[in-house]
């Protein structure tokens, strides 16, 4: 179980992860790196603070699940398992390339850390419910956790998952929309509108809690908040930026699916490097 | 003894394995009564998990089940759950080679009256093509009662497909019913009846006829399409020289599909597929839809006669 660090040190955690994430990709030569730059607080809140695991015992039963829907994210899952020791660092360079543990979409226990596949978009909050009642069955008490696109909940998938959870009162399972408000082919609202999100999920029977997705300290406050709650699923709402922290690429849907080149790589990490000070 | 369908010999299974195995859920989208799962729902209520009109969300609640050790049985119309949740089926149960059984009730021309939206006449040569997945197709309601408890052994995916319709049972209770082991219920030495499900029961029904005729036919229950008994099938070409197939299924990729791609490879004998040809069901009654798709005891013989007759020309001896 990782100690809790400070706020200060969290945010510049971020910027490391945010850069490993460019690198990787750059070298891949492809991948989605505005997606999987808006997902980094949430995944730095779960995995530093929220969530009961241990990267050397990743099979660990009684763990707190995480699973990643948006697969196309999975760079900065990758990298965060990195950052947190469940295989090295090195091997993030190794992303989508032949052969390779690192998919461009993720397969299950490849590398160790990850819970699921994921690709297909709006099949991972199925499968948290599948286990919330298991878990149920077996007396076993533990949090999951399952990351959503906002582009992705367009599934109908998803709001039948959303349904049978309210209708189990699956009160372990915690949904979180990475709201950020771009899609493959330009904004979400343009695509096919989902909002309101919270009023959504709420007459889903939901508890909805809406924060600013990139502020830690309202990332680690959702996520109590949701663990508190008894008798309903909760979902995060967290409203992102696709892209953070890379000025070039924040809100332009160009970098939904393409990677950096050199000289844009360099510009990315400089920029993430300025940040720090 | 009575006619019985498929789908009841499986909710004997399930319940069965609800006594004996605490692993074994089960999950249902408002057709547990059609499935005959609703047996083990009465008798386990926790350990049945109703997820709505949505079979999406069912294979893959399954999926998460299965993440944590559990044999979850997921029970639809054949048609449905292979129609619609065939992207879970691939990504969250084949590819994450999870633990989860598939139940197909309703399968082939066996909903009848319903007509062609309900009836599944693909779903062999899709899910067949999925990596992991074991394709079985239980012959009668003794069969199903087996295979539904050898399925909850088998380690992997297994879709298991039923019907709705009473059908005869031309198994005992002493036959095995091994995954991926055929059975041959009747030997014979001038042509091979392969076939699953009712046909079967049609299958032996052919060979009683062609007897009569001075035909000698083996008969193969080829209850598992996948993985498919490789040994069974080659002995039977190089022993018979020829080969029919009776499915309950479209002649698409089907079990007639899953013999050739073993015979044209390994050991090439002229060979008919009986089977539904490329189109859509239709309402009515099974058993006159049978006969009008033509997938009765005479249509299995004609194929064969058909097949006697081009083993005696040069085109057939050759091979």
């Amino acid at each position: 179980m990782p100690t809790r660090p400070d706020l200060a040190t969290l945010r510049k955690l971020a910027i490391d992860i945010r850069q490993d994430i460019l690198r990787a990709i750059a070298k891949a030569g492809s991948g989605h790196p505005g997606g999987s730059l808006s997902m980094v607080e949430l995944l730095i809140g779960l995995y530093w603070c929220a969530l009961r695991h241990d990267p050397k015992n990743p099979a660990w039963p009684e763990r707190d699940l995480f699973l990643l829907s948006k697969g196309h994210g999975c760079p900065a899952l990758y990298t965060v398992l990195a950052f947190q020791g469940y295989f090295p660092k090195d091997e993030l360079m190794t992303l989508r390339r032949y052969p390779t543990r690192l998919q461009g979409h993720p397969e299950r226990n490849s590398p160790p850390g990850v819970e699921i596949a994921a690709g297909s978009l709006g099949q991972g909050l199925s499968m948290a419910n599948g286990i919330a009642l298991a878990d149920r069955l077996d007396g076993r008490r533990r949090r999951i956790y399952c990351l959503l696109g906002d582009g992705e909940i367009q599934e109908g998938q998803v709001w039948e998952a959303a349904m049978t959870a309210h209708h189990h009162k699956l009160d372990a399972v915690c949904a979180i929309v990475d709201a950020n408000q771009l899609q493959q082919n330009g904004p979400v609202k343009d695509i096919q509108d989902i909002e309101p999100l919270p009023e959504k999920w709420r007459a889903f029977g939901w508890q909805a809690i809406e924060i600013n997705g990139h502020d830690l300290a309202q990332v680690l406050g959702a996520y109590e908040q949701a663990a508190a709650v008894k008798g309903q699923p909760q979902v995060v709402i967290a409203r992102t930026v696709k892209g953070k922290g890379v000025s070039f690429m924040e809100l332009n849907p160009a970098w939904h699916g393409v990677a950096p080149k050199p000289d844009e790589l360099e510009r990315a990490l400089n920029e993430l490097e300025a940040a720090r000070a | 003894m009575a006619d019985k369908p498929t789908r009841d010999g499986f909710g004997e299974g399930l319940l069965e394995l609800g006594r004996t195995n605490p692993s074994v859920v089960a999950l249902s989208g408002d057709l547990e009564d059609s499935a005959r799962a609703i047996w083990f729902k009465k008798e386990f209520p926790a350990r049945f998990f109703s997820v709505g009109i949505a079979e999406q969300d069912m294979i893959g609640t399954a999926a998460g089940l299965a993440l944590m050790g559990k044999i979850p049985f997921a029970c639809s119309f054949s048609q449905f759950v292979t129609g619609k949740a065939l992207e879970q089926m691939r990504l969250a149960v084949c590819y994450q080679r999870l633990n989860v059984k598939i139940a197909g009730s309703h399968g082939g021309l066996s909903v009848g009256a319903d007509g062609a939206t309900a009836e599944s006449l693909e779903e062999f040569a899709i899910l067949r093509s999925l990596p992991e997945m074991a394709v079985v197709v239980p012959c009668d309601a003794l069969e199903a009662r087996k295979a539904a408890i050898a399925a909850a052994a088998y380690p992997g995916p297994v879709f298991l497909r039923l019907g709705r319709a009473p059908t005869p049972l031309v198994t005992t209770p002493d036959d095995p019913c091994a995954i991926g082991r055929a059975n041959v219920l009747r030997d014979g030495a001038d042509v091979s009846l392969v076939a699953c499900g009712i046909m079967v029961a049609h299958a032996l029904g052919a060979a009683e006829l062609l007897a009569k005729d001075g035909v000698s036919a083996r008969v193969i229950n080829l209850h598992t399409i996948k993985p498919i008994d490789r040994a069974t099938l080659l002995a039977a070409a190089r022993d018979t020289g020829a080969i029919v197939t009776a499915e309950e299924h479209s002649v698409v990729g089907g079990l007639g599909s899953a013999v050739a791609e073993v015979l044209v490879q390994e050991h090439p004998v002229p060979m008919r597929f009986v089977g539904v040809k490329d189109r859509f069901g239709t309402s009515g009654d099974p058993a006159q839809l049978l006969k009008a798709f033509g997938l009765m005891p005479e249509d299995i013989v004609k194929a064969a006669k058909d097949l006697l007759r081009l083993k005696k020309t040069a085109v057939g001896s050759r091979l």
